[in-house]
């Protein structure tokens, strides 16, 4: 008889427990959604620069804002799928990368993409980087040696990249970008913003009809 | 009145430190680090643990959790340690991910995630010290 008394204080605290979470949880998504969706609006500058990589009409209906890391495997599990999903709109949306690197490798491998990218290799060489994403960023034995390698395949020149490794100014561009994702409440990649606002499920289907519901208003 | 309060009120901490830790790692969105996720490896198993034994009404429940309790304030004064200073940055075993420095959360000033780690272990530590002087007592 105690027994069954004690089961149901227990089964009671983790009820009352529980309740507290979901409503200190419902606060805090409420609080944080009013706060955030005006943020949004008004960090519209930090979400696109002038000098972020961009395929697509600029006049595009929707703009999709992608804050990746190269050396991130859902970023490379995520590429084909972008990739495929802005196909099938045939050019009627338009694609804006960010960098955030999180891991070891991706400065190097951000600023190797900007080095690419001064030769017209940009999209070619981020591509190559996610294809190749489980040779050299293995979480074991790393070998970011091999990126100028992937490089060299894609017909850059490699003196003129050697050069443009060194420039600071792809650092700051790569800095700049994630403390513009910071601001905008990026903390994982990839993060899609979809005409500004977060994409909060990936996959192809979540992708896919957000852009629809965006070309559809 | 409830029965081995002590070891109920452990149950409780351990179980509020639960929920607070997924709140803070689940809807706030602030990624664990690895010391953190040591002292969950630790916290989450006596939330049942603490349970079980104390509808059990089991003598030698502070066999079973004392050991967690101990391991996890022994993690949570290191990780404090290093949060505040006290020990040098380099030695941090952190390499990927989040730092365990990175201060995500600084209630009332003071009120930080590993503080709140700490204190949780500590007390439960000490319920249950305080239960095994008193079931002595008792016997």
């Amino acid at each position: 008889m105690k027994n069954k008394r004690n089961i149901f204080i227990l089964i009671a605290t983790i009820f009352v427990v529980w309740a507290v979470f979901g409503l200190v949880t419902h606060f805090y998504e409420s609080k944080k959604a009013a706060e955030e969706s005006p943020s949004v609006e008004a960090d519209k500058s930090r979400l696109i620069r002038d000098d972020s990589w961009s395929q697509g009409p600029s006049v595009a209906k929707v703009t999709v804002v992608e804050f990746l890391d190269p050396e991130c495997e859902s970023c490379a599990a995520m590429y084909p799928i972008v990739k495929d999903v802005l196909a099938g709109f045939g050019g009627k949306v338009r694609l804006v990368t960010r960098y955030m690197p999180f891991h070891g490798n991706s400065v190097y491998a951000a600023t190797a993409l900007e080095a690419a990218g001064r030769q017209n290799k940009y999209w070619e060489a981020l591509a190559l980087l996610f294809e190749k994403q489980a040779e050299w960023a293995s979480h074991h034995a790393p070998r970011p040696d091999l990126i100028p390698n992937y490089m060299k395949s894609l017909g850059i020149d490699m003196k003129q990249f050697e050069v443009d490794l060194k420039d600071p100014k792809f650092k700051e561009k790569i800095d700049r970008d994630k403390a513009d994702g910071m601001a905008l409440g990026v903390r994982a990649t990839p993060t899609f913003f979809i005409n500004g606002q977060v994409l909060s499920e990936l996959g192809y289907d979540a992708f896919k009809n957000r852009i629809d519901e965006e070309l559809g208003k | 009145m409830i029965q081995r309060p002590y070891v109920f009120f452990a149950w409780f901490v351990s179980l509020v430190a639960m929920f607070g830790s997924l709140f803070f790692s689940e809807v706030m969105k602030l990624p664990p680090c690895v010391l953190c996720w040591y002292q969950r490896i630790l916290m989450y198993p006596l939330v049942l643990i603490l349970a079980v034994g104390w509808l059990l009404k089991d003598r030698n429940l502070f066999w079973y959790a004392f050991p967690l309790a101990i391991g996890g304030w022994l993690i949570s004064i290191y990780h404090n340690l290093l949060y505040y200073g006290v020990i040098a940055d380099s030695i941090i075993p952190c390499t990927e991910g989040i730092s365990c420095t990175s201060r995500q959360i600084e209630w009332f000033g003071f009120l930080t995630i590993p503080l709140m780690s700490h204190a949780a272990f500590k007390l439960i530590g000490i319920l249950l010290l305080i239960e095994r002087r008193k079931g002595r007592s008792s016997a």
